[in-house]
């Protein structure tokens, strides 16, 4: 099957910045995808030049098997849903809609009748005729995924689309999104920074760091089995250890990632389970998150380790703040990583 | 503890928002009131007064006889529609020149060039009026260093064809409309750059991208986008270049052919002619031109976008 996007050796020089380096990626048709990544990582660039807004130093971009590299944004068949909405401000909500029908030459009452089915599909046709800036953050979102749907594209761009959004109507539009993909069954490709939401909607997530791929995976691999020390740290906050601390533990240099539900702190009179891995420190901080609380503990080499601990455990006799601790972890939980 | 005077006051002020706001708005309050709105209904007053014609002095009773004068005599119309054909071509031609250089600035200069244009934009205006008006006069005299010019380039036989040109032209471009219009085009095409820069400086790039991104062509999302989103800024400017030109009466005066504008009619109507309402009539007439012209740019969604 010919892959909805390929990207083949793409890299984009700023002056001598690499903001992205030699990344190559193929997203398959109906494929959820989401680029993970801090800001300054490359992610917003290589969408951009998935949406032609921006042309590669190196390397070719393919939609449908078909070179577009040199091809400008309104000749591709791709939609962008902006960060910012990207609304039209002179317009309402059902011309902002009906823009992409408009500028490709559909009459005025065949495209509004669309605007209208397409406001149905995202629960806004009751404010087809309001202004953008009479709307909520929440609905000009889904105006913006209105706009883009409208044209049925073969990809759907998302850039950081509810970045703007608070904690409860992000997780609202998170499986709003993720069913109407599901719907329509187009190729979304989705960036954010948030390792919940990538891992949460996506089928695929690529991981990015300073202008390249890290790990591309299905969420369950990327959590459960990191390559390296960044994609560990970011996308499941594991612990990483490496250096001495390793040595001493597994007897081996070679650093691995340890995440922080799988850490039991016992008190110093508890003996660890058997065949347990283990090491000591002192509890130094509790930070609570209601189902559970995170403790952090400083082992004898200095290096701070977490630990997630539920918060049905049984209070009595548990560890104080500032006391020394053991933590003690299975053999099995540990995940060796590449080393840098 | 006692308190010191500064903070009691303090306090009685910030218990007493209106009365703080009123404090600091009086004094310009008074100043625009009495000063801006008070002379300019002094001279709309003035303008419903009329002269006596036999002892020529003002008679301080309402009435209509110098509108009467105004619109009744063909010359007056004429003054006002030449200087009206004046002032609509240069807007036009200053929003023409004004655009992409305002579109440049606010989108695509590095800081470094924008500075360079802001200064360049406003350099001119940092020199002495006159000096400007009296040297283009030389720049655009027969002998001048434009004809030179236009000669160097082998075009003098175009220059020579225009000023050929019924009502436009003129034995020379200094005494031509043909050259008081470049003289208003050039005073006061900063006018109509920076308010336009301005707006486009407002609106975000992204509503370009999402415009080629829905499939628009760049003719398309100029005409759907940035013209509609420009436009309060180009009213802005061109309420500057529309009402500068209607009010001057020096670069009529120092340059081009010897029909008179409204300025010159209220310059000499005021002083040696000594009929202040009749001055003052021809004053109000930009000031209508201006409401007309404010309200059909409304009309036409020219502050939608604000």
């Amino acid at each position: 099957m010919t892959p909805a996007i390929q990207l083949a050796g793409v890299s984009r020089l700023f002056g001598a910045v690499r903001a992205l380096d030699d990344v190559s990626l193929s997203i398959a048709p109906g494929e959820f995808f989401a680029l993970l990544g801090p800001s300054g990582s490359g992610k917003t660039t290589c969408l951009r030049l998935i949406a032609g807004f921006d042309r590669p130093t190196q390397g070719k971009v393919l939609l449908d098997g078909e070179d577009v590299t040199d091809i400008p944004p309104f000749d591709r068949s791709v939609n962008t849903v902006f960060q910012d909405y990207a609304l039209f401000p002179h317009m309402s909500v059902a011309e902002n809609v009906a823009y992409g029908p408009r500028v490709r030459g559909v009459a005025a009452p065949e495209r509004h009748r669309r605007a209208l089915e397409v406001l149905e599909l995202v629960r806004l046709r009751a404010l087809a005729d309001r202004a953008p800036s009479q709307l909520s953050g929440g609905q000009k979102q889904r105006v913006a995924l209105a706009r883009a749907l409208i044209n049925e594209p073969k990809v759907l761009l998302l850039d950081e689309p509810l970045g703007a959004l608070d904690l409860r109507l992000r997780e609202e539009m998170q499986l709003e999104l993720k069913a109407i993909q599901q719907k329509i069954g187009i190729t979304f490709v989705y960036v954010t920074h948030d390792q919940s939401e990538a891992l949460s909607m996506a089928d695929r997530v690529a991981v990015f760091c300073d202008g390249r791929v890290e790990q591309l995976d299905s969420p369950r691999d990327l959590y459960m089995r990191p390559r390296t020390a960044f994609v560990a740290r970011f996308v499941g906050s594991a612990n990483v250890i490496e250096g001495e601390l390793a040595q001493r533990i597994t007897g081996e240099p070679r650093p691995f990632a340890i995440r922080p539900e799988a850490i039991e702190v016992l008190a110093m009179t508890e003996p660890p389970p058997a065949g347990a891995l283990s090491c000591e420190g002192v509890l130094e901080d509790i930070h609570y998150h209601g189902a559970t609380s995170r403790w952090h503990v400083r082992t004898n080499t200095g290096a701070v380790l977490s630990a997630v601990r539920p918060e049905s455990a049984p209070v009595d006799g548990a560890p104080v703040h500032g006391s020394r601790v053991r933590l003690a972890w299975s053999r099995d939980s540990l995940v060796p990583l590449a080393e840098r | 503890m006692p308190q010191p005077a500064s903070r009691t006051f303090a306090s009685f002020l910030y218990g007493r928002r209106g009365f703080y706001l009123s404090l600091l708005l009086l004094p310009p309050l008074l100043w625009l009131g009495t000063v801006y709105l008070g002379s300019l209904f002094a001279l709309l007053v003035q303008s419903f007064y009329a002269i006596d014609e036999f002892t020529a002095r003002i008679v301080p009773k309402l009435t209509l006889a110098t509108y009467r004068q105004l619109v009744s005599h063909p010359a007056n119309v004429d003054i006002i529609l030449r200087t009206l054909a004046m002032a609509v071509a240069v807007t036009l031609t200053a929003a023409v020149i004004a655009f992409p250089i305002a579109n440049y600035m606010a989108r695509y200069a590095t800081p470094r060039m924008k500075a360079f244009f802001y200064v360049g934009v406003m350099l001119p205006m940092w020199t002495s009026y006159l000096v400007k008006v009296y040297a283009w006069r030389l720049v655009l005299a027969k002998q001048g260093i434009l004809f030179w010019f236009v000669d160097q380039l082998g075009l003098a036989p175009v220059l020579d064809t225009a000023l050929a040109t019924p009502v436009i032209g003129g034995p020379s471009l200094a005494s031509s409309y043909l050259g008081m219009f470049i003289v208003f085009v050039y005073m006061w095409l900063p006018f109509m750059i920076l308010p336009l820069t301005a707006a486009f400086e407002r609106v975000p790039v992204s509503l370009l991208q999402a415009s080629a991104d829905l499939g628009a062509r760049p003719r398309q999302t100029f005409r759907n986008v940035v013209l509609p989103l420009a436009l309060p800024g180009l009213a802005a400017g061109s309420v500057f270049t529309f009402s500068l030109t209607l009010g001057d009466y020096i670069i009529p005066s120092v340059v081009g052919a010897p029909g008179y504008f409204i300025g010159m009619m209220v310059y000499q109507q005021q002083g040696t002619a000594g009929n202040l309402p009749l001055a003052a009539a021809f004053s109000v007439v930009p000031i209508i031109l201006i409401a007309i012209y404010l309200s059909l740019a409304k009309r036409l969604g020219a502050f939608d976008a604000l």
